[in-house]
């Protein structure tokens, strides 16, 4: 295996890194090796945006830029390979500020200041991303900044008013040549591994090469969006020596159809899934949409939100309720299993030493047109779910043919309702069915009390979202259930 | 280049000029004075500064238990960590060990031997060649502890008598007496959570030593007078040794009022032990652990009134949970007792302040010091009264207004309303948010909805400005005009994103009438206006706007003064117009003038000061005028709420909010704003939990949620209320706008009160503690719908 580079574009500079600590994290690189402090650390874990940095990356018909705002503060410096980076001070053209920073300078948008660079990054890939504003996608895409001064308030006036005489800026001036460079950066590259002083940042090219680093380094820890992983270090102070970071294996990343499945790759992130998944059901779009923020959705991926094994992860409950597999991979061989058997324990997983997940296969089925997701939490935006669930109930001819009702926060793995599910199969849909139902949560649930919740509410709620879904299946077209339905 | 001469500056007047009209820039929407500098990046704050050669970067070692004695300390693994230099235990001290701002209490770290008293408390400190690996040392200390029961829940402590500061009280009248005889009596309690100030820019402080034993401090801090004191009585040195130095804040809302202390004296010994500069920054979850908060508050109340809702009597106790030291305790409860009658005249009145010991971090400033917890104390009661009499909770509050005519305006400490500005302007909002025809509409939507509620209200806000210890309503500031007319600003107020730099700059243009571009505002220091009190109390503009401006009038009548004697005209004939200085037939551009006066040898720097006037309380009467004005506003809200899972959205709030005569309509605007989208979080989402053993569970970002964007409601109007300047001479007789705008999401609360009472057609008033997260909303909403169902 070759010996190589860490290549990446800083604005129009290429940087080369002959050596990289793989426990850095784009933030502390450019804030401590760069001096570009205008990133700034508000907690180190993804969780406040003030550290958004835009990164773009060759679109898939290589003649677009596909930017991306993500937390600098867990995007490990290594996966940077291959991608721009724009930060705050790339912004300004000279004595001119750019249209999303002077949005928010005629706006009052900033009081003490700290969070603006996030903010501004945040708004600037709005602008690359959409062609006009809307409040609801603006409210997506600033949902992970936190601003504790202005109240928001100026700040969407700013997302609205940066659109005013926009035409184009000097990223559309030089794309043609970003795009070049990038592409060199890409055909240049033999695999890119990085070596140095015991410590490796491994970056494998395909399945095979993925294999064998497992094979070579046993001890590696792999690495996709790092969205969880990162926090180990910035939060553990961990070191660690060898990272094997997935994000460039093809297999790993590609959304297929196949035998009736739809093909996700594990390393795909959950942006680019959600248009595949809301495809199979429209009503997943508000979960995904409050799946973290859009900072950690163009990170965090479908694999990772599995293999963490949390009982509040919100995807593994929706996949479940749809009878999805996973392909696990370890050298040659391969085993695909339901998903719902992989999660043993808390935080336990079947996983084997040097396995990994390849993809998550879901059936095509026009049941899921009956799959309804709910996330319930202290905060709509970026927060982690108090519970989750997942209900598909199949009827036909008015009779309940199947049920898979998953919920995520109610124990300590990812879990269905069986007690639950079995009370309703070929008895009729109606309230009385669905209220017989509600009273089996508390025989397949003991969950726990902890600072999001107390066992008692998610008992409740568990029970009572199943009358939600029943209410909605039934409501007419322009009926509101969920506060979320009315505007923000 | 050459200075201009006399002759040539002279002839430099140019009578045929024409001047526009007066440039004033007060009372205009202008943009925060480092605006352009946030949006690019280019604002510097404390870790954004260049590190000094040989910079190290220390951390804090921590305590693992809520109370016990440390038998031992053993350091040994720290010391051998990897890029290690130096440790800090408290016998390296070589002054005062005890930080306590006020009394004593604060060590600044504990010793083997000694108590700890809360979970995170400060063992030991730790300086290293880079961040990580002082951060990785600390964690490698052995503490070993003899662990005693831990005393962290308020209820606890208050039934054991545990205090920090002994209670205070203000009584009025016969409050016994009153209740006996009132027509319907009331009693109940409210559980008040606190709340983290979650500051975007975390603790910081970088420290610089200089010769002869000195520091150099840059610091987040609201307070650097308190700050340099701090830091010379732990070096032990004078203060004229220790300069503090504070640019800008990442905001601070009284979090870094006492709580920026700590970081900078430890930073300062270790740079004075290691003789290198040395930078504490704490990580946000060590942030959220060692620093305090919004107390926490438990309020009780017996009330009596009438039919139609009328107070007749009332005591009420409110306790708060100030954690393991008195810290400003003591005034945080006593501003909370004084808040504790809202804009409600309280004919007999008992209010008991209890300052209650809890095993926990000790608890300090934030946002409404106190006020915010005795308001919601008040508003839980009005609200229960509606209930009870059967009336919108709106007529009641307004029966129950201070008025001037029946004369009842004197509150219960004393202080007469001078200024009666909330029934006029709750009736502009009345009609402005369309109330009443809401709330008809709402009583429908909710007959027939089953499963979402509406609820509305609208809550008052009176809120007394000044410190209510009276020695700290004072400020200085120094003014210098360079021979170019560039002028040159400092006070002792610290910007922390609120706009002060912008305001006062202003003010300063407004005495000699030019741009604000002319002035350059530059890091607040120990060294260029001393013996300053904390930025705080919202009183900064009031304070700080006018000492610079006496500043300011000293230099512009030295420079009157010269220009009557020089071209022997009247004071009449002399004006600062435009950017211009008007002296007869004369026209001078205001650089050439200042230039003219210096060559003329005229003083071109002042100094400035100003005292608040007319206020003073005594503690032994609690009675007195402890408030110079009031700041009012009143805030109607909407809320949405799901009744199958407590979940809500505040879907609609119009505000008007009294600010007197804006210096800086922008800014306020801005400042209500945020302040109502703080406090809807302190009453909402913000939700503080301690485990069993007394250690904070909610300290970060991910399981601490301030509001973030979707919270902010669609609809949110804001108006301050038109033609109302304050009636007292404060700076161009504007209000202080800070901290009085967060109490009006009180609204959000009383309206998610009323979503759930709606159930009972509004006869049950439901018990919702804050912050009324979705489950408590849950909880409240079933405890109502079973109550119906057992009583129906």
């Amino acid at each position: 295996m070759g010996y190589l580079m860490i290549r990446f574009l800083l604005n129009d500079n290429e940087i080369t890194l002959e050596e990289i600590n793989p426990n850095i994290s784009l933030l502390e690189y450019l804030r401590e090796e760069l001096y570009l402090t205008g990133t700034k650390e508000g907690c180190a874990s993804g969780d406040c945006g003030a550290c958004t940095v835009v990164t773009s990356k060759l679109g898939v018909n290589k003649s677009s830029l596909q930017y991306e705002a993500v937390n600098a503060c867990i995007v490990p410096l290594g996966s940077l390979h291959g991608r721009q980076i724009i930060t705050v001070e790339h912004l300004q053209r000279g004595e001119s500020l750019h249209n999303c920073q002077q949005a928010m300078v005629d706006n009052h948008g900033s009081q003490c200041g700290f969070c603006t660079p996030g903010f501004v990054m945040s708004l600037f890939s709005y602008l690359k991303n959409n062609e006009k504003p809307e409040r609801e996608k603006i409210l997506e895409a600033l949902g992970g900044n936190l601003c504790r001064c202005t109240g928001y308030k100026s700040i969407i006036s700013a997302a609205f008013s940066m659109y005013q005489d926009y035409i184009s800026d000097q990223f559309d001036a030089s794309k043609g040549a970003t795009i070049k460079k990038l592409e060199r950066i890409k055909n240049e590259d033999a695999p890119a591994f990085l070596l140095a002083k015991n410590q490796q940042y491994l970056m494998p090219r395909d399945i095979r090469e993925l294999c064998k680093l497992l094979d070579e380094y046993p001890e590696a820890r792999l690495v996709a969006g790092g969205t969880d992983f990162s926090l180990e270090i910035t939060q553990g102070l961990k070191k660690f020596e060898t990272l094997i970071d997935v994000l460039n294996v093809p297999q790993l990343n590609s959304i297929y159809e196949n035998n009736g499945h739809i093909i996700i790759g594990a390393a795909v992130n959950l942006t680019d899934a959600k248009a595949t998944l809301v495809n199979l059901q429209p009503n997943l779009t508000e979960l995904i949409e409050r799946f973290g923020s859009l900072q950690i959705r163009n990170r965090g991926t479908l694999g990772g939100n599995i293999a963490n094994a949390s009982p509040v992860a919100d995807m593994p409950p929706v996949l479940i309720a749809l009878n999805a597999n996973i392909t696990l991979m370890k050298m040659d061989s391969e085993r695909t299993i339901p998903l719902e058997d992989f999660f043993t324990g808390y935080k336990k997983t079947q996983l084997m030493p040097q396995e990994f997940i390849k993809d998550i296969q879901i059936p095509m089925s026009t049941r899921h047109l009956f799959l309804r997701a709910y996330k319930v939490s202290k905060r709509i935006d970026d927060d982690i779910s108090s519970l989750c669930a997942a209900i598909s109930i199949v009827r036909e001819e008015g009779l309940i043919k199947e049920a898979r009702i998953a919920y995520g926060g109610m124990a300590e793995v990812p879990k269905r309702a069986e007690i639950c599910e079995k009370s309703m199969l070929g008895k009729t849909w109606s309230e009385v069915t669905i209220e017989d139902a509600m009273t089996r949560i508390p025989q397949d649930f003991s969950p726990i009390s902890d600072f999001r919740a107390t066992a008692g509410y998610r008992l409740s709620v568990a029970r009572n979202l199943l009358k939600r879904y029943f209410l909605e299946e039934n409501r007419s077209d322009n009926e509101k259930f969920r506060v979320t339905h009315y505007a923000s | 280049m050459p200075l201009k001469t006399e002759k040539m500056l002279e002839e430099r007047s140019n009578p045929e000029v024409s001047v526009d009209k007066s440039n004033s820039k007060v009372g205009v929407p202008l943009k925060h004075e480092s605006a352009t500098a946030h949006v690019s990046g280019k604002a510097i704050y404390v870790d954004d500064h260049p590190e000094p050669k040989q910079t190290l970067h220390a951390y804090v070692g921590l305590s693992s238990i809520a109370k016990g004695h440390i038998t031992r300390i053993d350091l040994s693994q720290v010391e051998k960590a990897e890029g290690v230099v130096s440790v800090l235990t408290l016998s390296d001290v070589p002054g005062i060990s005890d930080i306590g701002p006020v009394y004593p209490g604060d060590p600044i770290m504990v010793n083997e031997g000694d108590v700890v008293e809360f979970h995170g408390q400060v063992i030991f400190a730790v300086a290293a060649k880079s961040y990580v690996l002082a951060r990785r040392a600390a964690r490698l200390a052995r503490i070993t502890y003899e662990i005693h029961e831990a005393d962290h829940a308020l209820e606890k402590s208050l039934k054991k008598k545990q205090f920090v500061r002994p209670a205070h009280e203000q009584t009025r009248g016969n409050v016994a007496i009153a209740l006996k005889n009132s027509t319907r009596m009331l009693s109940g309690e409210l559980n008040i959570g606190g709340q983290e100030q979650m500051y975007l820019e975390g603790q910081v402080s970088l420290c610089i030593p200089t010769e002869c034993g000195g520091m150099i401090v840059h610091t987040s801090s609201q307070s650097p007078t308190e700050g340099q004191r701090l830091v010379a009585e732990v070096l032990n040195v004078p203060m004229n040794l220790v300069t503090v130095d504070v640019r800008r804040m990442g905001g601070g809302f009284g979090g870094k009022e006492t709580n920026a202390n700590q970081w900078a004296c430890i930073a300062a010994l270790l740079a004075r032990k290691t003789n290198r500069p040395v930078k504490l920054r704490l990580a946000r979850v060590d942030d959220f652990i060692v620093t305090g908060k919004r107390h926490p508050f438990k309020s009780r109340y017996k009330v009596g009134f009438d039919d139609n809702g009328l107070l007749t009597g009332i005591e009420i106790e409110l306790a708060a949970s100030c954690g393991m030291s008195a810290d400003l305790s003591d005034a945080i409860v006593d501003r909370a007792m004084f808040h504790s009658d809202n804009a409600y005249f309280l004919p007999h009145a008992k209010i008991v302040g209890h300052r209650v010991k809890t095993n926990t971090v000790s608890n300090t400033a934030f946002r409404g010091f106190g006020g915010p917890q005795g308001m919601v104390a008040i508003e839980h009661i009005i609200d229960d009264i509606a209930r009870n009499v059967g009336k919108d909770p709106l007529s009641v509050r307004k029966i129950n207004f201070y008025n001037k005519e029946k004369k009842r305006d004197i509150t219960h400490y004393g202080q007469k309303i001078e200024q009666h500005i909330i029934p006029a302007l709750v009736n502009r909002l009345e009609t402005t948010s369309d109330y009443w025809k809401r709330k008809a509409e709402i009583k429908s939507f909710n007959s027939k909805s089953e499963l979402l509620k509406k609820g509305l209200a609208l809550t008052p806000v009176k809120f007394g400005i000044s410190f209510t210890v009276k020695h700290m309503n004072q400020a200085g500031a120094l003014v210098h005009i360079y021979t170019d007319g560039s002028i040159h600003l400092n006070h002792g107020g610290t910007e922390m994103g609120q706009g002060l730099f912008t305001k006062v700059a202003q003010i300063v243009a407004h005495v000699f009438d030019v741009d604000t571009g002319v002035i350059s505002c530059s890091a607040t220091r120990t060294d260029k206006v001393p013996n300053t009190s904390p930025t705080a109390a919202s009183s900064s503009t009031d304070l700080n706007g006018m000492a610079a401006k006496n500043a300011a009038e000293k230099i512009k009548d030295r420079l009157v003064m010269f220009a009557m004697a020089h071209f022997s005209v009247c004071k009449n004939d002399i004006q600062f117009l435009n950017g211009r200085v008007l002296i007869g037939e004369n026209r001078y551009a205001f650089k050439d003038f200042i230039m003219l006066a210096h060559i003329n040898r005229i003083s071109l720097s002042a100094t400035g000061f100003y005292r608040t006037p007319k206020i003073h309380y005594d503690r032994k009467t609690g009675k007195g005028r402890p408030f110079y004005y009031y700041a009012n506003g009143a805030a109607v809200s909407e809320v949405i709420i799901d009744t199958l899972t407590g979940e809500y959205k505040v879907t609609r709030v119009d505000i008007c909010h009294d600010v007197g005569t804006s210096i800086n309509p922008a800014l306020d605007i801005g400042q209500i704003e945020g302040a109502f989208i703080q406090g809807m979080g302190w009453l909402t989402s913000e939700e503080l939990v301690w485990d069993s053993k007394g250690k904070l569970t909610t300290n970060n970002t991910a399981s601490y949620k301030i509001p973030a964007i979707s919270d902010t409601p669609i609809s949110f109007n804001v108006e301050l209320l038109p033609k109302s300047p304050n009636v007292e001479a404060t700076i161009f007789h504007s209000k202080a706008v800070g901290e009085p705008p967060l109490m009006l999401a009180i609204s959000i609360w009383s309206a998610l009160r009323d979503a759930i009472s709606s159930i009972s057609n509004y006869r049950i008033s439901p018990r919702l503690d804050t912050p009324a997260t979705p489950e408590r909303v849950f909880t409240s909403y079933e405890l109502v719908r079973k109550q119906i169902c057992g009583t129906d």
